[in-house]
């Protein structure tokens, strides 16, 4: 079917500033119908301006944005993409239910209110005051009014911020039931753990640009390197462009460190070719790699500590 | 066959005003306890310690007070409620459901409609209320003053209606009525709705003109006081179109940044 060659998102040159901020720069991405991304990069790597870009919720500086072949605005009065954004978004002062009746209102055809409050597992909390849900329940709630237009694209921002372990299970498990269905989904996320348990494809962002795009196992692979360290007299320099392909090279004060997936080859041609010498080889701790991957300036410890255990 | 093309040849919704919005909104208001206060309550308890004790006294031209008084303080209640009703859009902001609805096909000129809608039926819960609570307490009125002095009180909310929208979408707000509560009951003064502008004084009296309330409590008064001026009309008409210039404005700085 010819449909199917209309990818669900397709972005292209997106920039955007924020005053001297550069949040977003040059990126493409195009998601095809069905795909699971998960929008992976540490806070301030640009994701959730790209996901407001992506919903014409901001313009961009430069580039475009399609959905469905759409314009963002176009899909979304056809229903096409629905998103679960990170926080409000919700009235206080009305149930679970009419918020969910009242989102459906605005459609002209929508799925059953009660239907999608089941999906999402929120029926039974159905006549409860949105204020006097839990955080885990309102992002269900969130989570029950973006089934309603039943879109073929879903955007959610982060959705599990703030939630406890259980929690998070338990929304991830209704996320994945209703992909299951072949609903396109792209999700932004910090937690590692979250894009390699319930993402086909990993997109890294860091500083408002792609580094690695790939299924979870091709981007542990990237990050499960090694890194070699050798004593390289400057004069040598010019012979690594013969080095067998490597994540980076870094070049300090007669020190070389190159990350690699294939340490091997490295220190082969380090020694067979250029003087190299004292050279060290250690695995690469995977979450340094994964910083190294996707970190910057804007990573704190507590950020590194959030990885800890979920790349293990 | 397959979901995408589903997906795919979807027309767009209208995004118009609907009913289920509607019924919510109204719902919202009348469940919202500060607004049934300002809107409701107060008006009636002005009427009550204002009102009565001068009920019987004569007007020259044979009208009572308790009637003069009871319109004056239904286009105050009329405009408070409408107020009260448009500034929400400040709540709903600072909530991110004017964001969350931007995710929705609503269009944003339909969004304001269902706004206005809800004003003006609050504002006519306001009207039925407090013309209940004088013709309860013996304020007497013939059925067509009754209806003219009603109608111009709920029509002429629009102009609150369009005040509380402008205002909500300027301020960031969570308690924007504790600005405009007693903004509305300046604004009421002024306009001569809790004295008559004939014993306001000559300074008083002219900046009264030029206030927003004046034009509507006139209108309202005037099966009784039996006067006519279409500076009246031309007050409200310019204040409206203020007042909604404003909130169009400040509506279109709202979007554009969030």
């Amino acid at each position: 079917m010819t449909t199917m060659s209309v990818p669900a998102v397709h972005a292209a040159g997106l920039h955007k500033s924020f005053g001297k901020v550069h949040a977003v720069r040059g990126l493409d991405l195009t998601v095809r119908p069905g795909e699971v991304v998960a929008f992976l990069g540490p806070n301030g790597a640009g994701k959730t301006t790209t996901i407001d870009m992506i919903l014409g919720l901001s313009a961009p500086d430069q580039g475009s944005v399609s959905i469905f072949g759409h314009s963002p605005r176009g899909a979304i009065a056809r229903g096409q993409v629905a998103a679960v954004m990170q926080t409000g978004g919700l009235l206080r002062d009305i149930s679970v239910r009419e918020t969910v009746q009242l989102t459906a209102a605005m459609f002209d055809s929508a799925r059953p209110v009660d239907e999608v409050l089941a999906r999402a597992g929120i029926l039974e909390i159905a006549d409860r005051q949105v204020e006097k849900c839990s955080g885990g329940q309102q992002q269900r709630l969130r989570f029950a009014m973006a089934l309603v237009s039943d879109p073929g694209l879903l955007i959610l921002d982060e959705p599990t911020t703030g939630m406890d372990v259980a929690g998070r299970r338990d929304f991830w498990s209704a996320i994945r039931a209703d992909a299951l269905r072949g609903r396109t989904v792209i999700f932004a996320t910090h937690y590692l753990e979250e894009a390699d348990a319930y993402a086909d494809r990993i997109v890294l962002v860091r500083q408002g640009r792609i580094v690695a795009d790939g299924t979870a196992a091709q981007i542990k692979n990237l990050a499960a390197g090694r890194t070699v360290k050798a004593s390289l007299p400057p004069s040598d320099r010019a012979l690594l462009g013969g080095m067998p392909p490597a994540e980076s090279v870094e070049y300090d004060a007669g020190r070389l460190t190159v990350r690699t997936g294939d340490s091997d080859a490295v220190v082969r041609f380090l020694l067979n070719t250029t003087g190299a010498h004292d050279i060290e080889v250690a695995a690469n701790n995977l979450e340094e790699a994964f910083v190294a991957l996707t970190g910057d300036e804007a990573l704190t410890d507590t950020t590194t500590n959030t990885f800890e255990g979920d790349l293990v | 066959m397959s979901t995408t093309a589903i997906i795919q040849d979807r027309a767009p919704s209208r995004g118009g005003v609907n009913r289920t919005f509607l019924w919510i909104e109204i719902k919202r208001m009348l469940r919202n306890r500060r607004t049934i206060i300002f809107t409701l309550f107060m008006p009636a308890v002005f009427f009550f310690i204002f009102g009565l004790s001068n009920k019987d006294h004569h007007l020259p031209n044979g009208h009572t007070y308790g009637q003069y008084i009871l319109i004056s303080l239904t286009v105050y209640a009329a405009m408070t409620a409408a107020t009260g009703a448009g500034s929400q859009v400040a709540v709903e902001r600072a909530q991110g459901w004017s964001r969350q609805l931007r995710l929705t096909p609503l269009m944003p000129g339909a969004y304001i409609a269902v706004k206005a809608l809800a004003a003006l039926t609050l504002s006519l819960v306001a009207v039925i209320a407090q013309f209940t609570i004088g013709a309860m307490a013996g304020v007497t009125m013939d059925v067509q003053t009754w209806l003219t002095a009603g109608l111009v009180a709920w029509l002429g909310s629009l102009v609150f209606a369009a005040l509380g929208l402008f205002v909500g979408y300027l301020m960031p707000s969570q308690n924007v009525m504790q600005i405009l509560g007693p903004a509305l009951a300046i604004l009421a003064m002024l306009g001569g709705l809790f004295m008559p502008i004939e014993v306001m004084g000559d300074t008083f009296g002219q900046i009264a003109k030029f206030t927003p309330a004046y034009g509507i409590g006139q209108l309202a008064r005037s099966p009784i006081t039996g006067e006519f001026d279409w500076a009246w009309i031309v007050n409200v008409v310019l204040w409206l179109a203020v007042f909604v210039a404003g909130a169009a404005m400040a509506f279109r700085r709202d979007t554009k940044r969030v």
